[in-house]
């Protein structure tokens, strides 16, 4: 780790806005100034409610929306305005993203092997059909599926291996971050073991760095190295794993926190989870700011909600 | 619990697909009872035929499908007369289903409460609809008790969210009014079918505290089917672990997550990452479940169980009742009494003791 935060973090998002208008009186802040950086190597994990703004914020860094204002500085380029052909170039290979429903995002009339090297195609990556198909093989076998994988058509497969096509598939270029967006969440618990195992295993062999969205609080604890809380379009906090679980600041983490059900019957039986509610909170997200709290660990709120909530956090 | 009223009793269902590739085997004897105002939790892999199993109980099963053998016996009293009826469901055509039991007995949740409530519809219409069918309610009778079970859902301004179309409403909502849906005939048998995989963790636990909630006023019996064990935590109060179209392991919520017997429940419970996990790596089962199309020789789960002794390959474990416990049973060879002393593997007894000692 102490390698990775001497480099310059290769993702820094800063102040980034994404509304999107409905009407003339009415427009959506799905995305409301929030700020956060990924270092090489890094997993970042983005947790909330649905709602939140979590998806949007994956999306606009990958420029599937337009940011409204707002900078994203990717591998030293900055990609958040009008972006130059060679931009473009930079974030279309270094970047790629990983959905939801492995099965709505493979195309059902396409083999594997073209799925996989629709990348390589489009940006010309090789000089002859034998080494695409290498390429793709040995995509294959590192997301553990066999060659003989490479002539069928996607519905054959379950769908944890739908979900390793998928990471083949955004891996083929050689990217330095991938979005994965809710990337486990459909599938069985067993099978998100062997995907989490997966991308953890590349992420030991080829440091690249993960943004990971979703809303299983265990799972984004296990996978990442720092995770951002959003609620309603704001970063309410930030932090490491360890930083955020052990010492929850913000009322919305505390209630995400208590949400989590414990696969332990005892525990469970007698949990009860803190309600929060925004209109009944007191707060003012718009008129927050980040607070320092320790190390990497932010807070969002005004002064006396800072104070407040370091207050209660010493209570207990 | 003096007096356990058994409502619901299935005895060596066996269900068959006939698909192109053949006749797939999903269900291979499934035995379950389900008592009055208990919760019982089918969990599993996708494909081991939980929701296969659920489907059977409300008769829906696809037109493909066929019950080979078994019984599903229900008990019920009459709503007029008080009288004790018994009947196997299995047994009964497809009209006395509709009429009799389906809704109005047995009310089933669905997965994504947006794909099984009407989008052209007022949600208001859509919970009195099954009254006025089964019930022949007027619409103002309907239309009251509407507005009760909408409040009891926990849906504040019930009068004029009766006006409200689906599209309107959150996830969350939706599921209340799917519920409310369900138990807008005052069934005695509710079926969730995976209630909260679609929802967020904060709307989870506030609707299994609903349906927990509603229990407990009804005296209804839940049968739940997930593959979240910390649902199964928060709900069972028996578990029956399902592999392959047969249930592996069976007994009290805390017999199976405190005391596993079978290899399976063991990878199960290995594999599901709790808070303290600080492991390089998750642990997973290995293999795939296997094809059912294929039939199966001995027990379905060898090929993917580092414990499997040789009878397993070859003849089908029958279930073991475990010493000490008239709950608690297991089909797995290493029960049997010449069986090796097989241990569940050390991290997991090391995390079930730290589970023990968190819970005190």
């Amino acid at each position: 780790m102490a390698e990775a935060k001497a480099k310059e973090p290769i993702l820094v998002v800063k102040h980034l806005k994404q509304h999107f208008p409905i009407n003339r009186k009415f427009t959506v802040k799905a995305v409301d100034d929030i700020s956060f950086e990924i270092n090489a190597g890094e997993t970042y994990g983005l947790v909330g409610e649905s709602g939140s703004g979590k998806s949007t914020t994956g999306r606009s860094i990958i420029r599937l929306y337009k940011p409204t204002a707002g900078s994203i500085v990717f591998n030293g380029r900055e990609i958040g305005g009008k972006m130059s052909q060679e931009d473009i170039k930079e974030l279309r290979t270094n970047m790629q993203m990983i959905f939801q429903d492995p099965m709505a995002c493979l195309n059902p009339r396409m083999k594997v092997l073209d799925i996989i090297a629709e990348g390589l195609d489009v940006h010309h990556a090789y000089s002859s059909q034998e080494e695409r198909n290498e390429k793709v093989y040995q995509m294959l076998e590192l997301v553990g599926l066999s060659r003989e994988h490479a002539s069928r058509y996607p519905h054959l497969f379950s769908g944890g291996q739908r979900q390793r096509i998928g990471i083949a598939r955004a891996l083929i270029l050689n990217p330095d971050l991938i979005i994965a967006d809710e990337a486990i969440s459909a599938l069985d618990v067993s099978i998100q073991a062997q995907v989490v195992n997966l991308m953890k295993k590349i992420q030991r062999e080829s440091n690249i760095a993960y943004l990971f969205i979703a809303h299983d609080l265990s799972m984004v604890k296990y996978i990442s190295d720092r995770i951002g809380v959003l609620h309603l379009g704001h970063l309410v906090e930030s932090g490491t794993s360890d930083e955020i679980f052990s010492n929850p600041l913000h009322p919305y983490t505390k209630s995400l926190l208590s949400a989590i059900p414990s696969p332990n019957p005892i525990v469970e039986k007698k949990r009860t989870s803190l309600t929060y509610d925004y209109k009944t909170s007191g707060l003012n997200y718009e008129a927050g700011t980040e607070h320092y709290v320790s190390d990497t660990h932010y807070v969002l709120g005004t002064d006396e909600d800072f104070a407040r909530f370091q207050a209660e956090a010493g209570m207990h | 619990m003096a007096e356990r009223e058994r409502i619901l009793k299935i005895r060596d269902l066996r269900i068959s697909f006939k698909t192109t590739n053949g006749q797939v085997n999903a269900i291979r004897g499934v035995d379950l009872d389900l008592y009055k105002g208990e919760t019982i939790v089918i969990v599993g892999e996708s494909g081991s035929g939980k929701s296969v199993t659920t489907k059977a109980i409300m008769g829906i099963l696809a037109n493909n499908a066929h019950i080979d053998s078994g019984s599903i016996d229900y008990v019920w009293y009459d709503e007029k007369t008080g009288e004790r009826q018994e009947r196997d469901i299995v047994q009964m055509t497809e009209k006395e289903m509709g009429q009799i039991i389906r809704g109005r007995k047995i009310a089933m949740v669905f997965q994504d409460p947006m794909t099984s409530l009407n989008p052209t519809m007022p949600i208001g219409k859509q919970i009195m609809e099954p009254m006025i069918y089964h019930y022949k309610n007027s619409k103002k009778e309907a239309y009251a008790k509407a507005v009760e079970l909408l409040q009891l859902v926990g849906i504040t301004d019930a009068e004029k969210r009766m006006k409200n179309y689906p599209h309107q409403l959150s996830g969350g909502m939706r599921q209340r009014i799917v519920i409310a849906i369900a138990l807008s005939c005052d069934p005695y048998v509710l079926i969730c079918d995976e209630p909260t995989t679609a929802l967020d963790v904060t709307i989870q636990a506030k609707i299994l505290e609903l349906i927990q909630d509603i229990q407990k006023k009804k005296d209804l019996s839940v049968i739940y089917i997930t593959h979240d064990l910390g649902v199964v935590a928060k709900v069972a109060d028996y578990v029956n672990v399902m592999y392959a179209g047969k249930i592996v392991e069976t007994g009290t919520i805390n017999e199976i997550f405190y005391d596993p017997r079978h290899p399976y429940t063991w990878g199960l419970l290995s594999s599901m990452p709790d808070l303290d996990t600080n492991e390089d790596e998750l642990y997973t089962i290995p293999g795939t479940p296997p094809n059912l199309a294929h039939p199966v020789a001995g027990d379905a789960f060898a090929p993917r169980n580092q414990f499997a002794l040789n009878v397993d390959y070859e003849i089908d474990p029958p279930m073991f009742d475990v010493p000490g416990s008239a709950t608690h049973k297991v089909a797995s060879w290493l029960m049997h009494e010449n069986a090796p002393n097989i241990q569940m593997p050390a991290s997991l007894k090391h995390r079930i003791e730290n589970m023990k000692k968190e819970g005190l």
